[in-house]
């Protein structure tokens, strides 16, 4: 039971001792497992996406760096038709963050909320809440990128380097 | 009436006369499966939406109970419904559809067990004389409302529960109510009396996890067991069984742990959870075991009215527990307050 740090001083002692008993009967999180399910499953799904590149490297003529994007799509493409088949969840519950490698797993973040608000419309419901689940991914990854672009740009030249 | 703190006794012995219950197909798939009136093997029950299937669930259960003793919806005087969804849609809007005079409650997982006591204050007090009180869930519209979107790929702790697609609803009438229907339907089932319900305060202690409602809720439902037997100087051992709704297996443990220290001990098998009998926890994924309105509603009108119907229990009490959260005060850092109602439910005759 994780409680901030606000939190934990605004409780009273006879809740401090509840949640000390509480905590005593919740079952251990099997964390090795997760991890390995985790470790087998998102290398997996890793190579299947390698395995991809290989093969418009090798037949349909793309080099290295422009299989990239082709192999992308076919990835999100996989991810959505199995969200749409309603096996990505199940997937997803053994295999624990596994099956949050970016590719496949932004594509079921997106299209599952997509589904999910498909019943209030095209413009509020899937317009509105197709980065319900997605949009802080973007948001704090475009902010990371940023802050760490500026940060090579002024440190990078101190050291002789290029930005 | 009034009995001690924060209870009430039933002298005029409002009446449980049927009830309807429908499920979803886990639920079907669960043990208490036969006792169930409909089940549905379609989620969606063939509906545009999540929210239209849970309405459509509360709809005909209130239709299967009100049929089962051939009355019709006019004949009823008062509809007591609640459900999880925001404003309560699910009871409101089948409230449209049946159109009875409407009460909506709303206390979460608790609600079935409000609106029962509720019932059987309006009838103890002449206020009215047939009841429809009911409650439903529907795992869809909670896991979107307040968790994630249903096909969403997150991994759930074991501490989770399943919310329980399903509603149950029943019909009380007043005692010689009864007596009247029953004598000109001989087919009627026994009688199943309330004879008293305990209201509970609202239990905080410190529970921030949504995905821990068990041991959030733990304490309320001791809370409203003690009160209760305090209120009625009875102890456990005047129960053949007393239920809890929806804490599941990490909630019952502490719940039983808790009681034990106040010394309030149970035999075996007089201490049990909804929570905890409506799935086949061995083959049924459903982490500690189910939750929702739908849990208590369901099991409470089916296999508790049939098992007290059959002789297997005489005097039994009820406790359902209902977390008191929403999506945006979990957000905002609040801890879950909770609460828990009890209602006696006798069989045979008083």
């Amino acid at each position: 039971m994780e409680l901030s740090r606000t939190q934990r001083n605004r409780l009273t002692p006879v809740q401090r001792n509840y949640l000390r008993l509480a905590a005593r009967h919740e079952p251990r999180r099997r964390i090795a497992r997760n991890m390995l399910w985790a470790f087998g499953t998102g290398g997996g799904i890793c190579a299947i996406g390698q395995g991809i590149q290989f093969a418009f490297m090798h037949w349909a003529g793309f080099d290295q760096k422009t299989a990239g994007n082709p192999t992308v799509a076919v990835m999100i493409l996989l991810s959505i038709t199995f969200t749409c088949l309603g096996v990505y969840d199940r997937f997803a519950q053994k295999a624990g963050a596994g099956s949050a490698v970016p590719v496949t797993g932004f594509a079921n973040a997106m299209c599952s909320a997509a589904l999910e608000h498909r019943s209030e419309g095209l413009v509020l419901g899937v317009g509105g809440q197709l980065f319900k689940v997605a949009g802080p991914v973007i948001v704090f990854g475009t902010t990371a990128a940023f802050i760490f672009a500026l940060l090579r740009v002024l440190i990078m030249p101190l050291f002789g380097g290029h930005a | 009436m009034k009995k001690g703190h924060q209870s009430w006794e039933f002298y005029s012995s409002p009446t449980i006369i049927s009830s309807g219950t429908v499920v979803g197909p886990d639920e079907g798939l669960g043990p208490l499966a036969r006792h169930f009136d409909r089940i549905h093997g379609d989620l969606r029950l063939n509906q545009e939406s999540w929210e239209k299937a849970e309405r459509a669930l509360l709809e005909e259960a209130a239709t299967i109970a009100i049929g089962k003793v051939k009355l019709r919806e006019e004949d009823v005087d008062f509809w007591i419904a609640g459900d999880l969804m925001n404003q309560i849609i699910s009871s409101s809007f089948a409230a449209r559809t049946l159109g009875i005079p409407y009460l909506g409650v709303f206390g979460a997982c608790s609600t079935a067990m409000q609106s029962l006591a509720l019932s059987g204050l309006l009838i103890e007090s002449g206020a009215a004389k047939r009841i429809l009180a009911g409650a439903c869930s529907h795992r869809a519209t909670a896991e979107r409302q307040f968790r994630n979107p249903t096909e969403y790929g997150a991994q759930k702790p074991p501490t989770a529960q399943f919310t329980v697609t399903g509603a149950g609803v029943g019909l009380i009438v007043s005692s010689s109510d009864y007596d009247e229907i029953a004598s000109r339907q001989p087919e009627i089932p026994p009688p199943i009396r309330v004879t008293g319900a305990t209201i509970g305060r609202v239990v905080d202690m410190g529970v921030d996890d949504p995905y821990n409602m068990g041991a959030a809720m733990a304490p309320a439902a001791v809370d409203t067991i003690q009160a209760h037997l305090r209120d009625f100087g009875r102890t456990a051992e005047d129960y053949d069984v007393i239920f809890t709704g929806d804490l599941g297996n990490i909630g019952h443990i502490i719940a039983k742990e808790l009681l034990n220290e106040q010394g309030v001990t149970f035999k075996s098998n007089a201490f049990m959870d909804c929570g905890m009998l409506i799935f086949d926890q061995q083959k049924q994924q459903v982490w500690s075991g189910g939750s929702g309105c739908g849990c208590v509603a369901t099991t409470a009108y089916g296999y508790l009215l049939n098992e007290m119907r059959k002789g297997t229990w005489k005097r039994i009490l009820v406790v359902a527990t209902g977390a008191l959260l929403s999506p945006v005060s979990y957000q905002q850092d609040e801890t879950i307050p909770c609460i828990a109602h009890a209602v006696i439910l006798e069989g045979g005759n008083v």
